[in-house]
């Protein structure tokens, strides 16, 4: 039997690893032995870094041993394949970055490889972050560990399943539409996207740059605020990076809610969403009440516009960005009689067919003659509905909603129907479009015994506030979240 | 527009709208394809073609709210831009950079004669 440290909460793990109760090489072993195990069923990472993560090991614990070591120190972490890790391929799941090994660290990567964090693997996703399934990534989709016929939602699924099956503690995803809470929800986890600029995104491979955010997925609300307690803060290689102090978010978590008053818009709570999904989150609130929390019903008059600018104003942001696969400096290259034809069938061969459906339609958005009916178009819709959560703060100090109207969706259902497969964001992207800190906490089960997930939104750099009240949810008991361990 | 069975049905019902009326031609196509710098089959256009007639279609949506008094958002952070001193940080690290070139000659990138 073994000794399965695995299944440590990162606070469990901290609290043992400086105590010297344990090491960060037996806990990386366990985090390995389990990837190995559960790997062929589950397919989250798209890379495995043994080597590395016993040699982080070997350092941690010499640390550990001189004593004064950061929270995360021995801490082993799966990193969505998006961030820069320096001599760890990165391929953003795409196979024109299919052998690229960056020469540098993402910023959040050197942070947390200065407190000694552990690497573990580089997780599965969608190509380029473009997707709500792991299914658009170059290497094969991610199965959800709660059922394996099942996506593990995406764009960071591989992160999400990796910790929902305990190949990991904790690990880093980015939401640019709902990329991290998505998965949380699907695979009965924690994910947190922090205050749009809370947390720097240098190294981390751009999709919409005025809607990605870097954060965290954990097994507890504890676990998230220590992970972005180390992320977080003002970094001068990422210009639009908040110099605003980072809080002690774990001070934060008091279990106190007494007063909080809870906004629930009336926009999210429509006929057609799966039955379950609504009961658990209502259950929820009267929790929250029971706590002392008040709910006070809200309006957010634009939620139903809010996809149609979403996927003009990102995958506009999306053409530009991507513009720089060409072949040339980095990444594949497929050889041809001119330049322009050697950009145009590197680009063809190396991107999968999403984003270059995305490169289209955010192309076709800024060029000459459209400009204004479609990209600034979706700029000004995308002020109303900032407006809209400015004015639903005026009533309340936290908006709760469901991540997704359904849970996980079979693999496969939605890969032929791109409208259909954006339409499963409803909830998250408007999130986005406002800037604002958003996180997804398990709250019930389906019928089927898939998870469903809670949002917790909050006004701008009040991170403080969801992480507060998720976990005085957690600590209710309410809701125990069946663990996805024993499955596979 | 929300369950699975909504959605479906929405995307009917927008699909009844793009035939009804194109919003993207097969030209259209072939010219933001050469913008975008990407390669397309003939059968891949006009797939596409469709995809985009669909999203555009229901981006449609938009023109249904009035905005002629409203500004567009381009940025949610925090207003200014943080200045610093033009000093180079970064040393010359010529073989790093290069370890990823699909081609290289001694420190250059190598790419395919551009002028006869």
């Amino acid at each position: 039997m073994a000794s399965e440290l695995n299944k440590l909460t990162i606070a469990e793990a901290s609290s043992k690893l400086r105590a010297r109760e344990i090491t960060a090489m037996q806990l990386t072993r366990d985090c390995l032995d389990r990837i190995a195990a559960a790997e062929p069923r589950l397919h989250a990472f798209i890379t495995v870094c043994e080597k590395q993560a016993f040699e982080q090991a070997r350092a941690a614990d010499a640390r550990l041993a001189a004593g004064n070591a950061p929270a995360m120190c021995g801490i082993p972490l799966g990193i969505k394949d998006i961030y820069a890790t320096k001599g760890i391929r990165t391929t953003c799941a795409s196979r024109i970055l299919g052998t690229f090994v960056p020469p540098f660290d993402a910023t959040v990567i050197e942070r947390l490889r200065a407190d000694g964090a552990i690497f573990v693997g580089k997780t599965n996703m969608d190509e380029f972050a473009m997707g709500s399934s792991t299914e658009n990534s170059a290497f094969g989709p991610t199965m959800n560990p709660h059922d394996t016929a099942r996506v593990a939602g995406g764009s960071s699924g591989g992160s999400a399943a990796a910790v929902a099956a305990h190949e990991c503690l904790g690990a880093l995803g980015t939401d640019t539409g709902g990329s991290i809470r998505e998965p949380a929800s699907f695979c009965g986890v924690v994910g947190i996207k922090p205050t749009y600029s809370r947390v720097s995104r240098y190294g981390v491979v751009a999709y919409a740059s005025s809607l990605d955010q870097v954060g965290p997925f954990a097994r507890s609300v504890r676990d998230a605020a220590i992970i972005i307690r180390t992320i977080a803060g003002k970094d001068v290689r990422d210009s639009t990076c908040s110099a605003r102090p980072v809080p002690d978010y774990e001070r934060a978590l008091t279990g106190d809610v007494k007063g909080l008053r809870i906004g629930v818009p009336r926009e999210y709570f429509v006929e057609g969403m799966q039955p379950e999904v609504e009961q658990s989150i209502r259950s929820a609130l009267k929790s929250y009440e029971s706590l002392g929390a008040s709910t006070v019903e809200i309006s957010l008059p634009h939620t139903g516009y809010a996809i149609a600018a979403y996927y003009l104003v990102a995958t506009a942001e999306a053409s530009a960005n991507l513009a720089r696969y060409d072949g040339i400096r980095f990444g594949l290259r497929v050889n041809a009689e001119d330049n322009i034809a050697l950009y145009e069938t590197t680009r063809a061969q190396g991107f999968g067919a999403e984003v270059k459906r995305r490169i289209m339609l955010g192309t076709f958005a800024l060029s000459a003659g459209y400009y204004d009916a479609y990209y600034l178009k979706a700029q000004k819709v995308r002020t109303l509905i900032r407006n809209d959560f400015e004015r639903a703060f005026e009533k309340c100090d936290l908006i709760v909603t469901p991540v997704a109207p359904t849970t996980a969706f079979k693999i496969g259902e939605k890969m032929n129907d791109p409208l259909t497969m954006y339409l499963s964001d409803i909830f998250t992207i408007s999130v986005n479009l406002a800037g604002l800190p958003g996180m997804s906490i398990p709250c019930g089960h389906d019928s089927n015994n898939l998870p469903i997930g809670m949002q917790l939104i909050a006004p701008p750099f009040a991170e403080e506030t969801i992480l507060r009240a998720g976990d005085a949810f957690e600590r209710t008991g309410a809701f125990k979240p069946r663990t996805a361990a024993g499955t596979l | 527009m929300y369950g699975p069975d909504m959605e479906r049905a929405e995307c009917y019902h927008l699909r009844a709208i793009a035939m009804a009326e194109t919003k993207i031609t097969l030209e259209q196509v072939r010219h933001v394809a050469r913008l975008a710098r990407l390669e397309w089959s003939p059968e891949q256009e006009e797939r596409l073609r469709a995809d985009m007639d669909e999203m555009l279609a229901y981006v449609d949506k938009l023109n249904e709210l009035d905005t002629k008094d409203v500004a567009p958002t381009t940025q949610v952070g925090e207003a200014g831009m943080p200045m610093r001193d033009d000093e180079v940080t970064n040393r010359p690290a010529a073989d790093a950079m290069l370890a990823n070139a699909p081609s290289r000659e001694r420190d250059y990138f190598k790419v395919p004669k551009i002028i006869e």
